[in-house]
């Protein structure tokens, strides 16, 4: 028999209907090569014995020809969906032992649409981070390293668990969230295919949040089309989120057409940044020409506040976090350092049970909360994130989607980016602008870097229309048939 | 505007983190970087433009007055630290 | 009139404002499914988001919004269609969320205006500044454990409206006049039970004193009372607190204090700026809170009589005093009981029963309108008896009391004892010639010119009668027969 992991999901779909190989044995395969690869500490909870359970319920369903979008697809969830009666850690210290008696509204409809859970994927602590260096529960190897040299490299971040379970084949499909590039950023860092839709598109209930007004969940998978039919698992209106937008999910897959004759594809000179590496330049230049070629109408666009999103996130997202993370108090669940007083209980629990680089995004939101600073910082931030938001708004009405490199680099080593905070920053220059004016966008690998390592082309589109963007996105994989694999070291 | 070891520590008090004296001076250099870097933000013309509040063009939906949830007691102070006849329990505080 | 507190400097005026916590009354929390029911076991109304478990969100309960504006039209104020919920950011134990969904800067409800009643049938406008809806806290109980204190969520989330006031009351008396009145607007528009001991409603009250005439002085806010009688005591011992402070050549802080009823003082809880730092700013969870002018309209139509305009048609068409209509209104239980009793009756006389007879017998049985076992009909049947002379005014109060003891109706009660009146003239007449016979010299006293006695022999005759004579006529036939 084929390795079964090696399957896209659109292919193991089919094979399972067509009784090529049942539900167990796909989801067998995964659980063998989740053992395999602890090296790349991608799960932070694995769950097999429930795979199998729900595997085999998926057997009789397909049996029964009730088989769901997702039916019997083995996926990671990542450790930021409250998952019912199964740890869920947002790899903080401070959800110690924390076991939601709920279930997260994303997580429930693929569980609904039949997908089978292999476990927790690992992340940067609540999702703050871009290389998966800030988990609780340690670093996450991305699968892929270097012609030259073995030095472990990361998988970006904050959905890096996610993106190295896919990129290795341990998932078929894994859910990320994307608060300022978290989904596009990893996608590329591990030559996989991840999407942020539009925010609203899918529900937030029963998900750690980082920042209200950004988080945003959405698939990781190999291929666009898994993207696409993973999406519309994942998707759908959910009253018990006030910003879930009421509108029917379209059949992504369908949108896959191939045909973009005449759509208007919009290139924001802004994005050339000085400095910008000579391969993400040609990348992207590359793109251009397949894009061109397929018929596609290139149009130079200016999204004059570009330079600004960064700033404007880094104000907006902590500003939201300190408060959101006001929660984590010893109270109700998860660590509690006891103290002398209440007091004295919540600042010893907080200082513990968060990560240095949770601390000092909460302090910096505090602080730019606080009386006297609240205008000059959150509030500018907001009216400059208007104002990109106006950009988007202005360049939609000539464009049909958006062409952006995802990433300024390749993945890095640990530790290479140094102590300085600002430069992993950077890392989402390409992916926050987005964020702040919750568009949909998709990343997906076109090209190797001299180094052997993938990189990532964005597209953006306009708000709740995903399937531009996916349609988009299927010419350019089809383009740039992208076939390289990381050599399977881990398993050795 | 440039945060001294007093406003980090005050910061601190505010969102409840244990900060140790000696470590003070280091995050304020860090907080620094970060608002100094940040401080470009007063560049952009802002006047007259509405803050950005929510990112969907959608009016807040309501929910009817019906009790639909609650009354499981158990698995409220289930993942408590410490709890008490259903109660949850932290240290005593005197007012 | 305003408190005035004489110091050896001079006199000092006290000002007060206030900022009333009104529970909404509605099924469910303000943004989540779960019970607002008093009195439940401890986290049983609690849900997910009650309890702010992670990835918890808030979504609102359309009663609460409904409720607001209708309070807001009551207090006759602006009704905001576009309103914004902020996170005011804390930390407390009953506070599981570490922030407080509120409203500031922009509430549901702006100015509006609140008449209260003072002594005499004087009334006085006091502003309102706003209201806004807020959640709810959980409640912290520190005597039931040696070391710990216990948690209760039940009542976090549930929601509340605050009310807040301009600084224009002037003495406690009117800060317990603009609470009475506040929570007969809430009772009667149903958007608030107004009950206090089950903390439904808590007044935050701002104290300062100045010279009369000056700039407003520093104030200090006691938070939470829960009683009018605590209301003014606090505002008593915090002004005079106040006035000794700066009569030494002292200066007031700026500070939240503590009413401890027992020892009846206030005292300091901690400086509000040193430790506090709301962080307001918009939910990020939640959209503004939009409506449009067809929503308030609706509810404007629906909106019942209150108690001003209750008070003018009581006094206006059935030409009741405004001491009276005032007592009337104040409640609306009693209102509407009122109303009831006087249907197709004699306005007056209905007031002097209800707040007569039937106050005074509510209180005598320790009952209340709603566990009363007379009913606005059965008490409107004794004043038909009166107006029909079945019974006197005297046989109706002790009929009426016997009503309360046993339930009986008074057409039982006067068939069963046989107290029906006696307007017989010629029963009437034998009566007054016996009692004359049987007194012929109480009678030569009179003829001799002592009038008062003819008070002596109605009692006398009324007393033979069993007092079932009907005093008129029994008026109008003795003084001849006395006369000769
Ligand atoms: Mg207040
Ligand atoms: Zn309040």
């Amino acid at each position: 028999m084929t390795d079964l992991t090696k399957l896209t999901i659109a292919e193991a779909r089919d094979g399972l209907k067509a009784s090529k190989f049942s539900a167990r044995e796909l989801t067998a395969a995964h659980i063998t090569a989740m053992d395999s690869a602890r090296g790349l500490n991608a799960f932070i909870t694995e769950t097999p014995e429930k795979a199998v359970e729900a595997a085999t319920k998926s057997d009789e369903k397909l049996a029964n020809g009730e088989a769901g979008l997702m039916e019997g697809i083995p996926i990671a969830i990542k450790d930021l969906f409250c998952t019912k009666g199964t740890l869920t850690t947002a790899a903080s210290h401070i959800l110690d032992g924390f076991t939601p008696e709920y279930e997260s509204t994303v997580s429930a409809n693929l569980w609904t649409e039949g997908a089978v859970m292999l476990g927790k994927a690992n992340l940067d602590e609540f999702a703050m981070g871009s290389s998966n260096e800030t988990s609780y529960y340690g670093n996450v190897v991305n699968p892929w390293r270097r012609k030259k040299d073995d030095q472990p490299l990361v998988p970006g971040g904050s959905s890096g668990g996610s993106a190295s379970a896919v990129s290795s084949n341990i998932a078929m499909g894994a859910t990320g969230t994307d608060t300022g590039g978290s989904i596009r950023q990893p996608a590329a860092f591990t030559g996989i295919v991840g999407m942020k839709p539009t925010y609203g598109r899918c529900s937030r209930w029963g998900t750690v949040a980082f920042a209200s007004s950004l988080d945003q969940a959405g698939p990781m998978t190999r291929t666009v089309r898994d993207t696409a039919i993973m999406l519309e698992a994942m998707a759908g209106f959910d009253a018990k989120d006030s910003t879930s937008v009421d509108m029917e999910v379209p059949n992504f897959e369908a949108a896959l057409t191939g045909d973009i004759r005449g759509l208007k594809v919009g290139i924001p000179k802004e994005y050339r940044l000085d400095g910008m590496s000579e391969e993400i330049a040609a990348l992207w230049e590359q793109g251009i020409e397949w894009l061109k070629s397929a018929g596609a109408e290139i149009v130079e666009i200016s999204l004059p506040h570009t330079k600004y999103a960064l700033p404007a996130y880094y104000i907006i997202a902590p500003a939201e976090a300190s408060s959101n993370l006001a929660r984590y108090d010893g109270v109700r669940y998860g660590l509690r350092v006891e103290g002398d007083s209440l007091d004295d209980m919540y600042s010893r629990t907080r200082a513990a049970g968060f990560g240095h680089e949770v601390q000092r995004r909460i302090l910096i939101g505090t602080y730019a909360l606080s009386a006297g600073y609240y205008d000059a910082y959150y509030l500018k931030a907001q009216k400059v994130r208007a104002r990109i938001a106006e950009d988007f708004k202005e360049a939609y009405k000539t464009v049909d989607t958006i062409l952006t490199p995802t990433a300024p680099s390749a993945a890095f080593a640990f530790g290479e980016k140094g102590d300085d905070p600002l430069e992993m920053y950077l890392n989402d220059v390409f992916t926050v602008p987005a964020s702040l004016a919750g568009l949909p966008g998709i990343s997906l690998p076109t090209g190797l870097s001299a180094d052997g390592l993938p990189l990532g082309l964005q597209i953006l589109g306009r708000p709740f229309d995903e399937e531009t963007v996916i349609r988009t996105a299927g010419v350019l994989e089809e383009a740039a048939n992208f076939t390289a694999k990381p050599d399977a070291w881990w398993r050795g | 505007m440039s945060l001294d070891k007093a406003t980090v520590a005050k910061v601190a008090n505010l969102a409840r983190i244990r900060v140790e004296e000696n470590h003070l001076d280091t995050l304020a250099n860090e907080l620094n970087a970060i608002l100094g870097w940040v401080e470009q933000l007063s560049e952009v013309d802002t006047e007259n433009v509405a803050p950005m509040t929510s990112v969907a063009e959608m009016q807040l939906r309501w929910r009817a007055d019906e009790i639909t949830d609650g009354g499981y007691q158990q698995e409220i102070v289930a993942n408590a630290p410490s709890d008490e006849d259903g109660f949850f329990a932290v240290p005593k505080v005197i007012e | 009139m305003g408190m005035i507190i004489q110091g050896v400097t001079g006199d000092w005026e006290v000002v007060i404002g206030l900022e009333v916590h009104a529970q909404v009354s509605s099924n469910a929390k303000l943004f989540s499914g779960s019970a607002t029911e008093y009195g439940a076991e401890q986290n049983t109304q609690v849900s997910f988001v009650d309890a702010a478990m992670p990835g918890m969100l808030p979504v609102i309960n359309t009663a609460a919004v409904e409720q607001a504006v209708k309070t807001g039209l009551g207090l006759k104020a602006k009704i905001n269609n576009f309103s914004v919920f902020d996170r005011k950011n804390y930390f407390y134990a009953d506070l599981p969320q570490g922030y407080q969904i509120s409203q500031f800067l922009q509430p549901i409800v702006g100015e509006g205006i609140l008449t209260i009643d003072l002594k005499d049938g004087v009334t006085r406008e006091i502003g309102i500044t706003r209201l806004h809806l807020e959640q709810d806290a959980g409640k912290s109980i520190h005597d039931q454990h040696p070391s710990m204190t216990l948690v209760d969520l039940n009542r976090s989330g549930v929601a509340l409206m605050e009310i807040v006031s301009e600084p224009d009351m002037r003495s406690p008396e009117e800060a317990a006049a603009y609470v009475k009145k506040l929570r007969s607007i809430l009772r009667y528009l149903g958007t608030c039970d107004g009950n206090m001991d089950e903390g439904s409603m808590r007044a935050d009250v701002n104290v300062s004193v100045r010279r009369p005439g000056d700039d407003l002085g520093t104030r200090c806010e006691m938070k939470n009372l829960n009683s009018v009688r605590f209301i003014q005591q606090a505002i008593v011992y915090e002004a005079n607190r106040q006035v000794d402070i700066l009569e030494e050549g002292g200066k007031i802080d700026q500070e939240t204090r503590l009413y401890d009823s027992v020892k009846g003082e206030t005292r300091s809880m901690r400086s509000k700026e040193e430790a506090h730092d709301y962080r307001y700013f918009p939910d990020p969870d939640l959209l503004p809170l939009q409506f449009d002018d067809a929503f308030v309209a609706k509810i404007k139509a629906d909106l019942p009589e209150l108690p001003d305009e209750k008070k003018d048609r009581f006094m206006n068409t059935l030409g009741i005093s405004a001491y009276d209509a005032g007592v009337l209104v104040a409640e609306k239980e009693v209102a509407d009981f009122f109303e009831d009793v006087a249907k197709g009756r004699d306005a007056k006389l209905s007031v002097n029963w209800v707040t007569g007879e039937f106050f005074g017998n509510l209180k005598r049985t320790g009952k209340t309108i709603a566990t009363s076992p007379v009913s606005a009909d059965a008490l409107g049947e004794v004043i038909d008896l009166i107006k029909d002379g079945t019974i006197s005014n005297r046989i109706a109060k002790e009929v009426f009391e016997e009503m309360f003891d046993t339930g009986k109706s008074a057409s039982n009660i006067v068939e069963e004892k046989g107290l029906k009146q006696v307007s017989d003239t010629g029963a009437i007449e034998a009566a007054i010639d016996d009692v004359i016979a049987a007194n012929p010299d109480k009678l030569a006293e009179y003829r001799g010119g002592k009038d008062k006695l003819l008070g002596f022999f109605m009692g006398q005759v009324m007393k033979n009668t069993g007092g079932k004579a009907n005093p008129g006529v029994v008026n109008k036939l003795l003084k001849p027969k006395l006369d000769g």
